[in-house]
């Protein structure tokens, strides 16, 4: 999955999932119907805004603006107070409410800055546009940070950890029979590829390969199987076991279209018979291997390109080391 | 073309948003699984009369834009909800496949 895909669809989920009291701004400036608008203008002044509800207790009863100040000012009504020249019907926001709510309200009514209610009326904050680009902004930095930090911190764990020979050995337990789960290892297996900084191109063979695996185990063997993946900086090798029933015969199994998946199993649109052409073209090297009644075992390797081989994959590495160190 | 301009231009369902503006790269169409995996390309639109969870496990590893889900079949709760949780666009169409790829390829998606 590119950095781009995620960002994109995350920003629509955003509005669905932020809360307005998220992103609303909570100091808010208010005047009550009783201040003049002389007084008003000076707020307006040193505040640098440009309206802001008026409350009476806690209680909103209006809102008055710029507008209504220059309209004051023409009408040489500057002594007239607030609760005469507010606009006493207000569209407001509720705290609760998703901002996709609020965006919509918006375009809507062309009103630029709502004040927000919590569903006993008082006012408890307002919420203008940049608000919500600023709410988006900051929730999507800290997602992305994550990622980033997931990435960066496995990324490095062959350089971090020094060893003669250090390899990294993920177990996967596959349940027999489970279609519904199945899938489930060879995902987590491509995630961590990615995670670990290896390029999508590899993340894809070996995901292909391993699901193709981990269905095989769904779907032949008697009590499901093991997955193991070890990864080395420049190989990495998957063990796929399981105890039976064992393939009477691999070189036949090998031949594309060939398949024993019964018919209930096809009908899924599974034993197409093309499973272990497909692991055999993902993986670089493929070792299969079985004892009829005892097992059957499947090895795969990948080779993973060195760093400078990856021109754009080495770049991204070190320019991302100096941050980390400062 | 974009998912989004797409789901308009055929009339289709949807059942599960990924990325909606997400750029079509081309299509594909088996319901043998194994073929998908072997022959789908990343940003692919997948037609298949599957419905079932691995079709999204499968849509999720190949990273395919999105699947459409032809002839009218419902697709399993779990495979919608499995859908959203990976960000698989799914979409349904009430046409055959033959007819789902005939107008795919009219708009301008091509296999490959």
């Amino acid at each position: 999955m590119t950095e781009q895909k995620s960002e994109v669809s995350r920003v629509q989920e955003l509005v669905y999932e932020l809360k307005i009291e998220e992103v609303m701004v909570r100091d808010v400036i208010t005047v009550t119907p009783e201040t003049t608008l002389r007084e008003f203008k000076e707020l307006l002044r040193t505040k640098r805004i440009s309206g802001t509800p008026v409350v009476q207790g806690e209680r909103l009863v209006g809102i008055i603006s710029l507008e209504d100040l220059i309209k004051a000012l023409e009408d040489g009504e500057m002594d007239a107070l607030v609760g005469a020249k507010m606009t006493p019907k207000v569209e407001v926001l509720h705290a609760d409410e998703p901002v996709v709510h609020a965006v919509n309200r918006m375009s809507r009514s062309g009103f630029g800055r709502f004040p927000v209610v919590n569903r006993a009326g008082q006012l408890v904050g307002i919420l203008t546009r940049g608000e919500i680009i600023r709410g988006l902004l900051r929730r999507l930095e800290v997602s992305y940070r994550d990622e980033e930090i997931h990435r960066y911190r496995s990324s490095h764990i062959f350089e971090d950890i020094i060893s003669d020979r250090t390899s990294l050995v993920l177990r996967y337990h596959v349940q027999p029979r489970d279609f519904s789960i199945g899938g489930a290892a060879s995902s987590r297996i491509k995630r961590a590829i990615e995670r670990l900084g290896g390029n999508p191109t590899l993340a894809r063979r070996v995901g292909v390969a391993a699901y193709e695996a981990e269905i095989n185990l769904v779907i032949h063997s008697d009590h499901g199987g093991e997955m193991v993946v070890e990864i080395q900086p420049d190989q990495l090798h998957i063990l796929v076991a399981d105890d039976g029933p064992g393939i009477p015969d691999v070189e036949q199994a090998m031949r594309p279209g060939f398949s024993t998946a019964p018919d209930w199993i096809r009908e899924m649109g599974f034993g197409a018979g093309m499973g272990l052409l497909n692991i055999k073209n993902c993986a670089d090297e493929m070792k299969l291997q079985s004892v009829l009644g005892e097992g059957t075992w499947l090895e795969m390797w990948f080779r993973i390109p060195a760093a400078g081989a990856d021109g754009s994959k080495q770049q991204a590495a070190s320019s991302k080391q100096p941050v980390a160190e400062k | 073309m974009t998912v989004e301009e797409m789901v308009g231009r055929l009339g289709l369902q949807v059942a599960a948003r990924g990325e909606m503006a997400r750029e079509i790269s081309g299509g594909y169409a088996s319901d043998l699984l194994s073929c998908v995996m072997a022959k789908a390309k990343e940003g692919n639109v997948w037609v298949t009369l599957q419905a079932h969870p691995n079709v999204i496990a499968v849509a999720s590893l190949l990273n395919l834009a999105a699947v459409i889900v032809a002839e009218g079949v419902e697709a399993d709760l779990e495979t919608v909800m499995r859908a959203q949780e990976n960000g698989v666009t799914l979409l349904g169409s009430a046409q055959t496949t033959f007819s789902v790829v005939g107008q795919l390829s009219a708009v301008g998606v091509t296999g490959g």
